[in-house]
Formats: C-alpha cells, sequence, structure tokens
C-alpha cells in the first residue's frame, strides 16, 4: 500500500506562523474588539452643522462660545442663545426649520438641550480657557481641531467604565498622535507647557 | 534638598490676640471645599478639619488661669516640608508659583507617611467615602472636587480661589495679582479681621508687613520647616507653648537662628 506523501513544514516555519497569527490576532484584539466592547457610541442630540454658522454665516467661534467678564468660559452656549436668532428663520434649510422646532419645544419645557461634551475632563482637572485663549494666545484648533468646519457632529463615544468620551484618550486607539487636537491626556497638556516654558506644576492643572 | 526659590511667596498671618474663637474659618473652610460631615461630628478624633481650631490654656489655676484660641491650616512649609519628603507617590509637593503644597487626591495611594511626618497634624485620611445628608450635594462647590476613600486631604490656601484671581487676571491680561484679589475663605469669614492673607515677598503687602513684626512667631519654629503662616501675639505664654522650649530660653530670638 502506497501512502500519499504529506507535505511536512518544518518547525521553524509553523513557529513563525503561530507567531505571526498570534501577534495579528492580539493586535486585532486590542485595537478592534476591545475598543468596541469598551466604548459605547452616542448620537448627539441634535446634528449641528458649524460650518452652516462659520462659514455660510461668516461668525467666528466666540460669538456663541464666549466668556464672562470673569473669565469663566460658558462653553457650549444655552438654548436661549440660540434661540435668540433662530427665533424667525435666518435662511431656508430643513435643518434649521427642524431646528426651530426642536428648540422650541424644549423652550417650553423649560429645558436644555443635552450636548454631550467631547472634550469634558474629569472632575480633579482645572482648566481655564481665559488663560490659554486670552492670556496664552492659543487658537480654538490647537486642542480642539477643524470642529468650526465640520458640517456633522461626530459619533459620541464613552468608555463605558471611566465613564469619559473618547475624546481625552484619543480618537486613534494606538495612542498615536499626529495632530496637537488627536489627544486630551495630561502628557499631551505637559507637552505644551514644557514648549510654552509653562510651570508643570502639580497645582496648576489640577484640583 | 534644593528647594525652587519662588517669586512669590502666599502666607497668612493670624492674630492670636483678636481670635474670639467663634469657628467662623472652620465653618467658612468647610462649605467652601466640600469637606463631608460624619454621622457623629461630635467624635473630633476622626472629624475632617482642614482648619482646626484649638483650644489652649496656660495650665495654671485660679486666678492666673489664661486661656486662647489657636486657629491652625496648613501650615505650607516652604522648607524641608516633611510630608513632601516623605511622599513615595509624588502626590503632594511644592513646585508651584507661591509655594502652596500641592495635593492631589488622584495621585495619592494613601500610605499616610505624610500624615505621621507632619508636624502640625494638619493632614486627614479619608478612611470612608464622602456621604453628604440629602440635599446638601446640590451646595457642594464645582470648583474642588471631591476626595473618596483612601486618600488623603489637607488644607490647600483654597487653591482654586487662586486659579479663579489668575483666571480673571488672564482675562485682563494681566499676569500680577493684585492685593487681596485671591484670599482664603478663613481670611474672608473671619469677623474681627484676625488673618491677613497675601504675599509675604512682598514688602508693599499687609501680610508681609505683620511677619515682620518683632511680636510674629511660627509654630515648631526651630523644625526648619520654614511655616508660611506666622502667628501674632501679645502674651508670651501663648508664644511658649507654640514650640518646645527649656523653662530659661529665650523665644524671642528663636526667628534668627538658621538650618
Amino acid at each position: 500500500m502506497e501512502k500519499a506523501e504529506k507535505k511536512e513544514y518544518s518547525p521553524a516555519v509553523i513557529g513563525w506562523f503561530l507567531c505571526v497569527v498570534g501577534f495579528v490576532g492580539a493586535l486585532f484584539v486590542g485595537w478592534v474588539i476591545f475598543p468596541a466592547l469598551l466604548y459605547s457610541s452616542m448620537e448627539q442630540p441634535f446634528p449641528f452643522n458649524h460650518k452652516a454658522h462659520t462659514e455660510n454665516a461668516g461668525m467666528g467661534c466666540d460669538e456663541c462660545h464666549v466668556f464672562k467678564q470673569d473669565g469663566f468660559f460658558t462653553g457650549i452656549p444655552k438654548l436661549a442663545r440660540c434661540m435668540d436668532c433662530h427665533e424667525s428663520l435666518q435662511g431656508k434649510s430643513e435643518a434649521e426649520k427642524k431646528f426651530q422646532a426642536y428648540g422650541q419645544k424644549l423652550m417650553e419645557e423649560g429645558k436644555e438641550i443635552p450636548w454631550l461634551v467631547y472634550s469634558k475632563q474629569p472632575d480633579c482637572v482645572y482648566f481655564s480657557h481665559a488663560a490659554h485663549v486670552k492670556m496664552g494666545q492659543q487658537k480654538c484648533e490647537t486642542c480642539h481641531g477643524p470642529i468650526g468646519t465640520s458640517e456633522q457632529p461626530r459619533v459620541y463615544k464613552k468608555n463605558r467604565i471611566t465613564g469619559y468620551s473618547i475624546d481625552i484618550w484619543g480618537r486613534r486607539i494606538s495612542g498615536i498622535k499626529f495632530n496637537t487636537w488627536d489627544r486630551m491626556k495630561m502628557d499631551d497638556c505637559g507637552e505644551c507647557h514644557d514648549k510654552n516654558k509653562t510651570s508643570n506644576a502639580c497645582f496648576v492643572c489640577h484640583k | 534638598m534644593n528647594e525652587t526659590q519662588f517669586r512669590l511667596k502666599y502666607g497668612m498671618v493670624i492674630d492670636l490676640d483678636k481670635c474670639v474663637g467663634c469657628g467662623a474659618c472652620m465653618v467658612a473652610c468647610q462649605s467652601e471645599n466640600n469637606l463631608y460631615v460624619r454621622l457623629d461630628e461630635s467624635d473630633k478624633l476622626r472629624s475632617t478639619t482642614w482648619m482646626r481650631l484649638y483650644r489652649i490654656n496656660n495650665g495654671e489655676k485660679f486666678p492666673e488661669a489664661k486661656f486662647s484660641f489657636f486657629p491652625r491650616p496648613c501650615m505650607q512649609c516652604g522648607h524641608h516640608t516633611p510630608c513632601v519628603s516623605v511622599c513615595p507617590a509624588t502626590a503632594t509637593t511644592v513646585d508651584e508659583e507661591g509655594g502652596i503644597v500641592s495635593q492631589i487626591y488622584t495621585r495619592c495611594i494613601g500610605c499616610r507617611y505624610c500624615v505621621a511626618a507632619c508636624p502640625y497634624h494638619v493632614r486627614y485620611f479619608n478612611w470612608w467615602d464622602p456621604v453628604f445628608p440629602e440635599g446638601m450635594e446640590k451646595s457642594l462647590s464645582p470648583d474642588v472636587s471631591p476626595r473618596m476613600r483612601g486618600v488623603v486631604e489637607k488644607c490647600t490656601f483654597c487653591h482654586h480661589r487662586l486659579m479663579k484671581a489668575k483666571q480673571k487676571a488672564a482675562m485682563e491680561k494681566r499676569r500680577d495679582l493684585k492685593e487681596n484679589e485671591y484670599i482664603t475663605a478663613c481670611t474672608q469669614a473671619c469677623p474681627t479681621g484676625a488673618i491677613t492673607f497675601g504675599d509675604l515677598n512682598n514688602p508693599e503687602h499687609q501680610v508681609a508687613k505683620l511677619a515682620a513684626r518683632p511680636d510674629a512667631f511660627r509654630l515648631l519654629e526651630r523644625l526648619g520647616t520654614e511655616p508660611k503662616v506666622y502667628y501674632l501675639t501679645k502674651h508670651d505664654w501663648i508664644r511658649k507653648l507654640a514650640d518646645n522650649y527649656l523653662p530659661e530660653e529665650d523665644f524671642r530670638n528663636v526667628k534668627k537662628q538658621k538650618h
């Protein structure tokens, strides 16, 4: 009886093959499966169009995102501020009509739009916009990226364990950073502070 | 140990002869800094008080008996800071302009070396998670982060008030703060004006003038920790209690000693 000849691989080849498969598999688990499980995806309550405001209507960031006199930064404007302009229709778009109906409904209920804040920092962090924008002359884009030209809000991804937005860790799960706005971790703040010869003392940013 | 020399040195002068022991500083401190209230606050061994009012006496019998009150915040030691030198986690440092001893709760590992090291007993360990009576959490200050179980906390000279003052200055494009633009909650609350706060390095500031007075002294001065909290009193017996003096020792010249 003649036995069909089996092709034999050397142990080294099998070893390398398993190594590569294991490595790629581990990367896949770490960079695709784990983040998908770790982060929950949430949509913003209304698809806000920054571009329509900045480019089409020619507004600047500081027309809605304002400072108070004592330096307090108000962040995302309140609904009343939106409705100041959108009380009457400014254009002919469908989106605006939708927003007006949505806004008026909320106004009657006495509620605010439950925006999800991408860059919300943990409780132990103190951040002053006035120190960075007014004193340090930093641009909004340096930390927030080109959000002013976006037409659609990004999907808000929330870490199921910590409750923080993925923007803090960085949207690239590998942690590789190409732009200054890619991550908002402590090291990223420290890096810029180092560069600008600003103090990196603990209490400068922590509370 | 080489210390950074800061341009600003925030400090406090407490006039013990003006202190009436009302405890307003303690209350102001507790509400300002989100200190939690224990179920049994009468147990003073376990209550957390960043600013603590001690009652001291001269140990004599009537008619020589005398007593006084002694408010004690964190001394913000500027030299060989005992808590900083023992911290294994770099959770507490003196590295910021102004010389305030920082305490980063998220970095603290709860080993309590600093509690043992501090000669002034200003540090408190959180044995429990804070539980606020119902409704009280609404009155918490968003400027101060609450502490969790397992970390150490202490007076920070109301550091968030410094941040707020700096933020206002940044808005007006000023780097330097004016006198009294930044004061602590206890300073503001004191009804007799016994507490003065400001920059000890600035001779224009009231606090620097008071600290230079001959009757100004500091707690356990001979340890060489260079506290930034000065006390004023005209009573020798109080001054003698502030350090372990020998009966015949000249306690008035202690400031001149160098370390």
